[in-house]
């Protein structure tokens, strides 16, 4: 797969409250989420962004709660691809489970400004940053996370496992 | 080269013989944990299209994070979840009269060394306190795991922290877990384990060790563990009769990194807005002004906590314009505080006791605060919003240096009052 987007720059350590507060877990409904997407962070950033803009962002993104809406909400906001100097561990697991590629570069993230145009290919992990005319190598994730990404998350992959146990039985 | 304590356990529960740090594994879990989010998970569930889940004896479900319900979409909430259990005869169904899931799955014997633990809740690390691995992960795996019983886990480095010295008075172990998160940062400990160890834990009784272990995912630790001893068995005898066998790291096992603390001349330490580890000493932010005080959440809602914090307040009155709430982690704890007399000591003070649940701690309901308000609080996080509002202030501290906090009406100095 290969995605196109901007870039819109975030620090270290964007945590689970910031990136959608706990005061609207009452709800599952990605798109009401998408809504309050970092609005505690900048309240403008959902209406500001475009569809299938990539959030770049420092060391340790998604910590704090387990909560799945976090990368729920930044799907569901349009955002395609995060990349960052590192992630905690669940925000990690839950965006793989929800099927919303992310990719861990210091590089990338310490050589491109808001609003750079980044290509980005998630079966290769190659960034290329547009604007700067700069390619990275980024270690792609394992194939079989790859596939659970590519059909859209854990459900869809769980799916497809059990009907191919199905089939060896 | 021997094997961490992470290496061996995560070995045995994938079938194979050996596996190393960095290796991607599947295994099969003891238990799953889920709490209020499970209606939310046996809608994922239901999407896979599978009629029955795998393992009902292997599911827990304690309701806690807002009971009783305090909307009607909250109760909805619960509706579904106590359906749920019934279609699919899930019989470790703990109400919302039981207490936070973090205190409730040890004290009704789920939590046994050598088990592996996985639950919908980033502090499912607690578990680690009693040689469990035990680790949050997300509301798609927990319905995966409900169908499967299997998910894939990467073997994680281990880090060592020993903590030496004496403890000195006024300090507790949430002190020593603040200090930690401040040295190595909220990200100090990212996918790794972390094996406290050291006299200062061989002397820590098991509440604060589970304080620690509560704590470890805050520098972004995937599990905490202390090596179980005759604290634990003992603790574990009161509860259960279940059998299990007792994993510890080989002596010559390989760790990424070995801290060494010494704790002798440490102070009460505050985690200040709006990260867990902007950690500062008391003595750079006393004077700051309170208008709410909390005791309780998985962190420290335990008898030992409560216990501390009733001999701070007693005969003493709270300071006027200070809420200070009380949260017992579970009904256990509630009832214990009460044939103690510490609940009615608590009352007499000008504390609000409130029922076993997380409470305000992720702003849910019962005790959000205000815009401009300041809440000092024995939980686990502040972050910006955390506490239902994002122009509020949350301060991280021992219940002690609320206790005493709730009393002056500022962040207070505990040491002040010992002398």
């Amino acid at each position: 797969m290969i995605i196109k987007g901007k870039v819109w720059k975030f620090k270290d350590n964007i945590d689970t409250d910031v990136i959608i507060p706990a005061r609207y877990l009452n709800t599952s409904d990605p798109k009401e989420l998408a809504l309050h997407c970092m609005e505690d962070y900048d309240p403008k950033f959902v209406k500001k962004m475009d569809q299938g803009d990539i959030i770049v962002a420092g060391k340790n993104f998604g910590c704090g709660s387990s909560r799945e809406h976090a990368p729920i909400a930044l799907k569901a906001a349009g955002v395609s691809c995060i990349i960052a100097k590192s992630f905690a561990r669940i925000f990690f697991r839950n965006a793989i489970n929800i099927g919303l590629p992310i990719f861990e570069s210091e590089e990338v993230v310490e050589q491109c400004l808001p609003g750079d145009l980044l290509e980005v290919d998630t079966v290769e992990g190659i960034i290329k940053n547009l604007t700067k005319n700069k390619v990275y190598q980024t270690n792609p994730l394992p194939p079989f996370i790859q596939k659970i990404i590519s059909l859209g998350g854990l459900r869809e992959y769980v799916q497809e496992e059990l009907k191919r146990r199905e089939k060896d039985v | 080269m021997g094997k961490t304590f992470a290496e061996k356990i995560l070995a045995l529960k994938s079938g194979k013989g050996s596996v190393i740090a960095g290796e991607i594994v599947t295994v099969s879990p003891d238990i799953v944990m889920s709490h209020d989010n499970t209606a939310a998970i046996a809608k994922k569930f239901n999407q896979i299209g599978i009629d029955k889940v795998k393992h009902p004896e292997k599911i827990v479900i304690p309701l806690d994070h807002c009971v009783p319900a305090a909307t009607e979409k909250y109760a909805t909430n619960h509706k579904e979840i106590r359906e749920f259990i019934q279609e699919q005869k899930i019989e470790n169904f703990y109400d919302i009269n039981t207490g936070v899931c973090h205190q409730v799955l040890p004290e009704k014997g789920y939590v046994l060394p050598g088990t592996l633990i996985l639950g919908a809740d980033s502090h499912t690390t607690t578990y680690g306190a009693f040689g469990a691995f035990s680790t949050g992960i997300g509301r798609s795996e927990v319905a995966s795991i409900w169908a499967t019983d299997e998910i894939w886990l990467r073997v994680p480095e281990t880090i060592k922290i020993n903590i030496k010295g004496e403890i000195p008075p006024g300090i507790y172990p949430k002190d020593i877990i603040l200090h930690i998160i401040g040295d190595l940062g909220a990200d100090g400990a990212l996918y790794r384990a972390v094996e406290f160890s050291g006299k200062v834990i061989r002397d820590m009784d098991i509440g604060g060790r589970m304080t620690l272990c509560n704590m470890a995912v805050e520098m972004g630790a995937k599990i905490g563990y202390v090596e179980p001893d005759e604290k634990t068995i003992q603790w574990l005898t009161a509860r259960t009769n279940k059998k299990y066998e007792i994993i510890k790291s080989d002596t010559d096992a390989e760790y990424e990194k070995i801290i060494d603390y010494d704790i002798s001349s440490l102070e009460p330490q505050i985690a200040c807005p709006h990260t867990v580890d902007n950690v500062k000493p008391v003595s750079e932010v006393a004077g700051t002004k309170i208008n709410q005080a909390l005791i309780g959440t998985c962190t420290n809602g335990r008898i030992e906590d409560l216990k501390i914090t009733s001999e701070i307040l007693r005969g003493k009155k709270i300071s006027n314009g200070v809420r200070l709430l009380v949260f017992p982690a579970s009904m256990e704890v509630f009832a214990r505080a009460m044939e103690l007399g510490i609940l009615q000591e608590l009352v007499k003070s000008g504390a609000v006791i409130m029922n076993p649940g997380c409470g305000p701690c992720l702003g849910a309901h019962e005790g959000a605060l205000a815009p401009g308000e300041v809440c000092l609080s024995t939980a686990n996080r502040n972050f910006k919003g955390r506490m239902g509002c994002k122009e509020a202030e949350v301060y991280l501290a021992s219940p002690a240096t609320v206790a005493i906090s709730s009393l002056y009406g500022e962040i207070t100095d505990i040491r002040g009052d010992l002398k």
